[in-house]
């Protein structure tokens, strides 16, 4: 979970990712970084974040981002 | 049957009182069968397409909806065979199952594929043949060969760009396990077909759209009278202003060589009030009737011209189609295999800051270069569409310096800046759309050109302006219209307007008002002898 946080704040680095549960209905996150994101999390984490769990439920939050990237590692 | 035409509003009035005095199990079926009389009076050769789409998609949606329930059936029964341990590791392990779940993903995906690529097919063949074999004749012509292709007698059929991304949306939102396919062919053709939304958009979502459509509203006056007032403000908007200001839009572009310099940036600015009024008030009218049938369709705009920058128009302005092309191409051609790979290279080859643009600059790039095609076969879209993407790559790249500044300069709050920033979003998106005017690129160029060397700002006061094909009365009209169209965005800003009349103002005043913009439209109107209500601007796309 560090480890995304500090990924996240290399995109936006004023945000607070602790609390932060709007970061895509708030428009703080655009296309442009969730497409970053995606490159950075298959770097880091091993995994590929497919089109289809491309919705703001899964990037609204650093939590939710995290439950995805575990939910894709398990079934990987 | 234009929006415009009384036959239209004869039409959604039967239609409306029908739907609500017919019994529940009768009125989405009303639907489908007014959708299709709709649709019969654009041209009955046009329903071969849409029923085709139809028939396509919605075989694509069951066979991927059918597989996903089997492969997870059997899915579950392997995992229980391998927890009672009465099965082998080889037929039932978890390498087993993983392997089984992913060749039936991969057929869903081929069905996916087949199904969008026949749908999108049709679309291409209708729209971009001729555009094919008129570069093909360019090509031709440059190397001098004598021969040249005929081209082809294709009429476009109304509304195939918005039903065909509609229902291309559908197979893959039933492909990503958004929503089952659904059984019932003849809902899925309302889907496929809604009238209100089959001309110009929004275009909606499956999982947005359904229930809503297919539920029997029983009437309810204020459903109705919120739905009414919507569409009397689309059609304002419609018929006072965009339909008013469009003959001196053409004046100036059917013969450009009269009209260089402070023309051209006449053009610009009516053709931006054209646009946004045509467009926007088109959405009012379609949201506005399928409100009156209690069926709440989604916000196509939300202020756009109040943006500070491109990027923050494009999530304003013709919303759904925006959202359309991020979610089924810029995001899976983003995160697709070689465009992962490419990033990787790039930023092992090219350093961390180009490397990790790269990718999404050509993703970009393709959606803006799709977006520009989608709107019109013709080398303006396409160079429209890439103008958008320069523009927003720019505004990226200098992203730094722009914090630099603001670090320097405390910006936060100041209507001054913020009023530059709307400005400066204004002139640029203006500027690009000089491409949907002149009739090819090089032209678009030579006139824009023109307004940094043909000096000829006097025509603004010394009444040139009123040789344009509207006179005096038509530019106090448009004036006093486009302050109230303006007056109405401010409003909004702090939520609808309709809201806020209705906390307000009691029943009989809200009726004064829109009575008396009833009869703005009726007198003020561009419509009747005289005048031919044209079609909207964006029926053609």
């Amino acid at each position: 979970m560090d480890e995304l946080i500090s990924i996240l704040r290399e995109i936006h680095p004023d945000v607070d990712y602790e609390t932060a549960t709007n970061l895509v209905d708030g428009k703080i996150l655009d296309s442009f970084d969730i497409i970053s994101l995606v490159g950075e999390i298959a770097d880091k984490f091993d995994v590929v974040v497919s089109a289809e769990y491309m919705i703001p439920e899964n990037f609204n939050s650093a939590q939710a981002l995290w439950n995805l990237i575990q939910k894709l590692q398990d079934d990987e | 049957m234009l929006f415009t035409s009384y036959e239209f509003i004869g039409f959604v009035i039967l239609l409306v009182a029908l739907y609500y005095v017919l019994p529940k199990k009768a009125k989405w079926p009303l639907l489908l069968l007014g959708s299709y009389v709709f649709y019969f009076f654009a041209g009955w050769k046009f329903l071969f397409y849409i029923a085709a789409v139809t028939i396509i998609t919605y075989v694509a949606g069951l066979l991927i909806s059918k597989n996903k329930k089997i492969a997870d059936a059997r899915f579950a029964e392997l995992k229980a065979l391998d927890k009672s341990g009465s099965g082998s590791p080889e037929e039932c392990g978890k390498e087993a199952r993983k392997r089984y779940k992913e060749e039936q993903k991969s057929k869903r995906r081929r069905i996916m594929t087949v199904g969008i690529t026949i749908a999108l097919l049709i679309l291409a063949v209708v729209k971009y043949t001729n555009f094919t074999i008129y570069n093909i004749n360019g090509i031709l012509s440059a190397f001098h060969a004598p021969k040249r292709i005929n081209f082809l007698t294709i009429a476009l059929p109304m509304g195939i760009s918005f039903y065909t991304f509609q229902a291309v949306s559908y197979v893959i939102d039933v492909y990503r396990d958004r929503h089952e396919a659904q059984k019932n062919f003849f809902k899925y053709a309302l889907f496929v077909s809604f009238f209100p939304q089959l001309v110009q958009g929004p275009i909606s979502r499956y999982g947005d759209l359904s229930k809503e459509l297919f539920t029997p509203h029983t009437f309810h006056g204020r459903t109705v009278e919120r739905g009414l007032q919507r569409v009397i403000w689309g059609y304002f908007k419609k018929l006072v202003i965009a339909d008013r200001i469009l003959p001196a839009v053409n004046t100036m572009i059917d013969t450009p060589e009269n009209f260089k310099g402070a023309y051209v940036f006449m053009v610009m600015m009516f053709y931006a009030l054209e646009l946004y009024a045509d467009f926007t008030g088109g959405i009012d009218i379609t949201i506005g009737i399928a409100e009156m049938l209690g069926i709440p369709v989604k916000e196509n705009f939300e202020r756009p011209f109040f943006s500070k920058n491109i990027a923050e128009y494009w999530r304003r302005w013709h919303i759904t189609m925006g959202t359309w092309f991020t979610d089924y191409i810029f995001y899976p051609l983003s995160v697709s295999g070689p465009m992962l790979k490419l990033g990787k290279w790039s930023r092992k080859h090219l350093g961390e800051k180009v490397g990790k643009r790269l990718p999404v600059y050509l993703a970009s790039f393709i959606v803006w270069f799709t977006t520009g095609i989608w709107h019109g076969a013709s080398w303006n879209f396409i160079v429209w569409g890439l103008g958008n993407f320069v523009v927003i790559m720019i505004s990226q790249e200098l992203e730094p310096l722009y914090s630099k500044f603001h670090k320097r300069v405390n910006t936060d709050g100041s209507t001054v800046y913020k009023s530059f920033q709307i400005g400066r979003t204004i002139l640029i998106m203006s500027a690009l759309r000089l491409f949907d005017c002149y009739r090819d690129v090089p032209l678009t160029f030579k006139m824009f050109g023109t307004m940094f060397t043909t000096w000829n700002w006097k025509i603004v006061g010394n009444g040139a302006l009123l040789h344009l094909g509207i006179g005096r009365a038509d530019y106090i009209i448009l004036a006093l219209g486009t302050i109230l169209m303006f007056t109405v965005s401010m409003i909004a800003r702090s939520g609808s307007v309709r809201d806020k009349m209705e906390k307000k103002l009691p029943f009989a005043a809200r009726w004064v008002v829109f009575t008396f913009l009833l009869l703005i439209i009726v007198v003020f109107g561009a419509y009747g002898l005289g005048y031919d209500a044209s079609q909207f601007i964006y029926n053609q796309f």
